[in-house]
């Protein structure tokens, strides 16, 4: 918890209130500290459900363990899990994987800048970019606001996913379906809570996201995982009628703080 | 080196990469303020078809009734602006109780 929040820079420090580049848990507005302790548990269960499920398909322990480490993103890590116990081969799950995170690109370069500058924080924080953290970071307005969802979400997100899908391949099949539990409703729920702010002010956003989603929804059935998502960015053509409304903290400087 | 190993290591690679994308780029390439703000939409955009995929389908067929159910009663309530344990928990409990009455 010491060196990824170092992300001092002088560049950084002229910015419209950002300060000192340090990330300090006050730097969150109430309540979101609460919904990240509240995703971390949602994420608990779901990588519980993960390693349980790997090792119950006949997988060895190192296979969840390593792959949570490594490639760290829940959706494509289910996809890999799903067909390489469906004896769909390693290059298919590999190719499946890869093409569900794609979308992590777009979301990195997005997130660029409430990073940081210094190539510490860069090359650790490019591998803490998730879903999640990335609909943390776009629902906070200022510039630390951001930073401090991103790194706190993230760090927090990365040691829970871990812990819990270590947990969850010791713990083997002896845990049961957790759809029983509604569980799965839980990460589109979570993802509409998190957009919904940015969503509500924003209406080329939400042109954008309604023809993107029906985009992928149509897609689906059609094509392989991971495709339909990306499809979805056809929805921006969508919000090219209007002009994109001017995000808070392109518009008003200093409101960051 | 086992197949199953060369699988992980070639998608931890690869998703590493797209990640590292944009705080490379960041700094190098100046975008524009337009390209900024379409970047913030498509990652808006890129989160809403993921839920409403993850909500909608399973594989690539229909998730049942229960599971988008359960996601509405969240939406709903995080519509009313009800606080998000309380979106979470509801659409987790709706789905289980549509599920505990025979409803897939």
């Amino acid at each position: 918890m010491r060196s990824p929040h170092r992300t001092d820079d002088p560049a950084q420090r002229t910015d419209e209130g950002a300060g000192p580049g340090l990330v300090r848990l006050s730097d969150l507005p109430p309540g979101v500290l609460r919904d990240i302790a509240l995703v971390l548990l949602a994420d608990a269960v779901v990588g519980v459900s993960f390693g349980a499920i790997a090792v119950a398909g006949g997988l060895p322990l190192w296979v969840p363990v390593v792959m949570s480490l490594l490639v760290y993103a829940g959706s494509s890590q289910f996809s890999a899990v799903g067909i390489l116990t469906a004896g769909g081969g390693p290059v298919a799950a590999a190719a499946t994987g890869l093409l569900l995170n794609s979308r992590t690109a777009a979301f990195s370069l997005a997130l660029a800048d409430d990073i940081g500058r210094t190539w510490t924080a860069r090359l650790i924080g490019a591998h803490l970019i998730t879903d999640e953290t990335a609909a943390f970071v776009l629902a906070q307005k200022g510039r630390r606001q951001r930073k401090a969802a991103f790194w706190i979400s993230g760090i927090g997100l990365f040691a829970v996913w871990n812990l819990s899908v270590l947990a969850g391949a010791l713990a083997g099949s002896a845990l049961g379906d957790t759809d029983r539990f509604g569980l799965d409703a839980a990460f589109p729920v979570v993802l509409l809570a998190l957009v919904l702010p940015a969503l509500r002010g924003d209406s080329a956003a939400r042109r954008a996201s309604a023809a993107g989603a029906v985009i992928a929804v149509a897609a689906a059935p059609l094509l392989p995982a991971g495709v339909p998502v990306l499809l979805a960015l056809l929805g921006l053509l969508a919000a090219r009628r209007g002009p994109f409304r001017r995000r808070p903290r392109t518009t008003t400087p200093g409101s960051a703080s | 080196m086992n197949a199953t190993l060369a699988c992980v290591l070639a998608l931890a690679a690869g998703t590493y990469v797209f990640r590292l994308a944009g705080p490379v780029l960041h700094g190098r390439v100046e975008l524009p303020v337009r390209v900024q703000e379409l970047l913030t939409v498509s990652a808006t955009v890129l989160l809403v078809a993921l839920l409403a995929t993850g909500a909608l389908t399973e594989g690539q067929g229909f998730a049942g009734w229960a599971r988008p159910a359960g996601v509405l009663v969240g939406g709903l309530l995080a519509w009313r602006r009800a606080p998000f344990a309380v979106v979470v928990v509801g659409a987790a409990a709706a789905t289980a109780l549509l599920r505990l009455a025979g409803v897939s």
